[in-house]
């Protein structure tokens, strides 16, 4: 059992729900020859074959409007987007047309919609973007967003086996850069279950994806000055897992929530409103939550540095709440 | 391709059974009355939306969707009605769908013609956005022909709608695959109040083909039999690995946009012009005059029509409008529906290692402006040791251009040490030999050592 990085566990996903099932297929820019603009799909042309990787015109809304109607007939296409953020060229594709089919006529659209996000890579303003909220208010998706190899593989075979359009996030500051020992026997993460990263019982960091890893590190920091905090990687984004965020602040009394998205509008003021419907008398201290700056994601390094939540943000934040 | 080669005009009749040629009156008749009864219903304001209608259109749906097999897939626009009822769909479905009851194919949920079904009648709900059922059907015929189904997929697209993005990306999409998939462009002059001369510079809609490498064709609208040999022809061009096809049809919006839109844009004479042209008094005429009925047929045929639709009307009024709690139902698939491919070929085939190439492309013209070049490179070519399509994927039209190497099945598993490999892979163009990099990877390590912030 060899430790992994996050993108061979995306890999190992595809590879396996493709060699489980013939109707998994996969469309996007580049996949097939070339592997993928970060070579998660490498390989996989060759093993599969031309009719099951399709490389595909540089046509957003072509590639998911096609996934759409491959769900129909009862394939299960994994499409991925080269960079996440041209997801914004095929909104409507999937907002209105994959996001409500069922709704409206009773008809799943068994869809994953995967590719690579986030900043901390100097991508700049069109290739670093976490465009979750986008979808977030959009009912009859489902968004994943993990942190870990072992989530991104387990999540995604589940996110395969799914009926609905499931977006799946995967941050490309972890593509590498974490290693993860994972079982050799086959398994699956469900959709929808938060997870606690670090148990702590004097307040609560609630994060996802790569805020997850910086949650962990002001954790630590936060150890050594006697503040004893808890951290939860929510993986799925939508459906939210209210038990687990309300369990949690139930528990440590205090809220902090971290994520990497910009600010307004961000995953935290949903969950604040949830918290204060669900757990309202239980808090000690005001709901805190670090951030992106309410900018677009800049070029320069410095910028971006800037622009990014980082662990002492998260930890001067926690120091302040763990003072109520 | 020309314009000139790829464009045909209209057809001749076609041999029908007789039988058949009273269907189509049927169905164009069906769908009148059918229509002519919900403005009724829309000035009784028992339709809760808007009614859109597709008075002197009736050919269009209904020869083309006439053309389909029953295993075929359509996708219908609004003013598609006849295609619907072509396909088997009752008059109650559309009625209950526009006065949004309970018994409605979407139980109210949504209305007008947004409804479809996956198992029996193969049909696809459209959505209010234009042009994004090209890029949907292009999958659904892409993944029929996966499956081995041997199916053919059509829409249908206004002449406004022709000017989306969907249209264009799903279309060239679609040629690119070579799917079999029929996009009839139905050209009724009229998008909501802007003439099509003001929205397309060219003079018909059909040379948008050319642009694609796919085959077009343009027919008379008005002329159900036209339009019944256009689709047909399509159809088997593209069931025999021809596709896709385009058919252009001229035809006109005798109504407004919806029941609200008078129309006053439109000349007087050009309804005039298209009225002496309505396709059931056409196609009546036709049926006389080649003695396929007589007014006795006719009459019964219409009385049918009529009794038909008093049933199915009062079905409608009578339904009950949907319980409110049923807004919250619904929203994702949690197992009520059984997603299962209809496989019509052996999986073997699309299996490993059956289904495995050599991952790499076989260029065959170096995209060069000097013609020598491209002989250059062909005499090289076919000097080179000759390669092994699989001959199992890539679209057959298509091979000329892009051929998969003969297999060579590799599993994950058997993928060359991983780490050593990724360690050589860095986004954005980044390697270990860029100094920037290296120092900025060195740099983060220090920190994080010193346990500081990582980012």
């Amino acid at each position: 059992m060899a430790a992994i990085t996050m993108l061979e566990g995306i890999r190992q996903a595809i590879f396996e729900e493709m060699d489980r099932d013939p109707a998994v297929v996969a469309l996007g820019e580049d996949i097939g020859v070339y592997g993928g603009a970060f070579k998660v799909t490498e390989g996989l042309l060759a093993r599969f074959g031309p009719e099951r990787v399709v490389d595909a015109p540089v046509s957003e809304t072509a590639i998911v409007g096609a996934a759409c109607g491959m769900g129909y007939l009862g394939l299960r296409p994994i499409v991925e987007m080269q960079f996440i953020d041209f997801i914004a060229c095929c909104f409507n594709q999937v907002t209105n047309f994959a996001a409500k089919s069922h709704y409206r006529w009773g008809a799943p659209v068994p869809m994953v919609l995967r590719g690579p996000s986030g900043g901390g890579v100097h991508g700049g303003p069109f290739h670093s973007a976490n465009p979750e909220m986008y979808f977030m208010h959009t009912p009859g998706l489902k968004i994943i967003y993990p942190s870990t190899p072992h989530d991104a593989k387990g999540l995604l075979k589940s996110a395969v086996r799914d009926n609905n359009p499931v977006l799946f996030f995967e941050h490309k500051y972890l593509y590498r850069r974490i290693k993860e020992e994972i079982p050799a026997e086959e398994y699956t993460v469900p959709i929808g279950k938060a997870t606690v990263r670090r148990e702590g019982k004097d307040l609560t960091i609630l994060s996802y994806a790569a805020m997850v890893h910086t949650s962990m590190e002001a954790a630590e920091t936060l150890a050594k000055e006697g503040i004893d905090a808890e951290v939860i990687d929510l993986r799925t984004l939508l459906p939210l897992d209210r038990d687990a965020i309300l369990a949690s602040v139930k528990k440590t009394n205090k809220l902090l929530i971290v994520h990497e998205d910009t600010r307004t509008g961000g995953i935290a003021g949903e969950i604040a409103a949830l918290v204060c419907e669900g757990a309202f008398e239980d808090l000690d201290g005001p709901i805190a939550r670090v951030t992106a700056l309410d900018t677009p994601v800049p070029y320069s390094p410095p910028l971006e540095e800037h622009f990014l939540p980082n662990a002492e943000k998260v930890a001067a934040a926690a120091r302040e709440l763990a003072r109520y | 391709m020309h314009v000139a080669n790829s464009v045909k005009e209209s057809q001749t009749a076609p041999k029908l059974t007789r039988q058949q040629y009273l269907d189509l009156y049927y169905y164009m008749q069906l769908n009148r009355q059918l229509e002519d009864r919900m403005v009724r219903l829309f000035r009784q304001n028992k339709i809760v939306g808007g009614l859109y209608s597709s008075l002197g259109q009736e050919a269009v749906s209904v020869g083309t969707a006439y053309a389909l097999e029953p295993k075929d897939w359509l996708a219908p626009m609004i003013r598609n009605i006849g295609a619907l009822l072509v396909k088997g769909f009752k008059p109650r479905d559309i009625m209950t769908q526009h006065m949004a009851k309970y018994t409605s194919p979407t139980l109210g949920k949504d209305g007008t013609s947004h409804f479809g079904d996956l198992n029996v009648h193969h049909t696809i709900s459209p959505i209010s956005m234009l042009g994004d059922l090209i890029p949907v059907m292009t999958g659904v015929a892409m993944a029929g022909r996966y499956l081995g189904q041997n199916i053919v997929a059509l829409t249908w697209i206004g002449d406004g709608g022709s000017s989306t993005g969907a249209f264009h990306e799903g279309l060239n999409f679609a040629a690119s695959q070579r799917a079999p998939f029929v996009l009839v462009v139905e050209n009724n002059q009229w998008a909501y109040s802007t003439p099509v001369a003001r929205q397309v510079p060219v003079k018909n809609l059909a040379d948008r083909a050319v642009a694609y490498g796919i085959t077009s064709k343009i027919t008379d609208g008005n002329d159900v039999l036209a339009v019944y040999a256009t689709t047909k022809e399509a159809v088997d061009e593209c069931r025999s690995g021809h596709g896709p096809v385009l058919i252009e049809v001229k035809t006109h919006r005798m109504k407004g946009h919806a029941q609200h839109d008078p129309a006053e844009y439109v000349p007087k004479e050009m309804v005039e012009y298209w009225k002496a042209r309505d396709p059931i008094a056409r196609y009546e005429k036709f049926l006389t005059e080649n003695k396929i009925w007589d007014a006795k047929t006719k009459a019964e045929i219409d009385s049918r029509i009529e009794r038909e639709l008093d049933e199915e009307q009062k079905f409608a009024e009578e339904s009950p409008l949907p319980p409110p709690e049923l807004a919250e139902q619904g929203v994702y698939c949690d197992g009520c529906h059984t997603i299962e491919a209809d496989w019509q070929r052996p999986q073997k085939e699309v299996t490993p290692p059956n289904c495995s190439v050599d991952a790499i492309w076989e260029v065959k013209s170096f995209g060069s402006f000097d013609p020598d070049a491209a002989a250059k490179m062909k005499a090289a070519s076919q000097a080179a040791q000759p390669r092994q399509s699989p001959g199992n994927g890539a679209p057959p039209a298509r091979s000329e251009k892009i051929a998969y190497q003969s297999q060579k099945a590799t599993s994950a598993g058997e993928e060359k040490d991983l780490d050593t490999a990724a360690a050589l892979r860095v986004p954005f163009g980044r390697g270990p030999k860029d100094r920037a990099f290296r120092e900025e990877r060195a740099q983060k390590e220090k920190n994080r050592r010193g346990k500081r912030g990582r980012r």
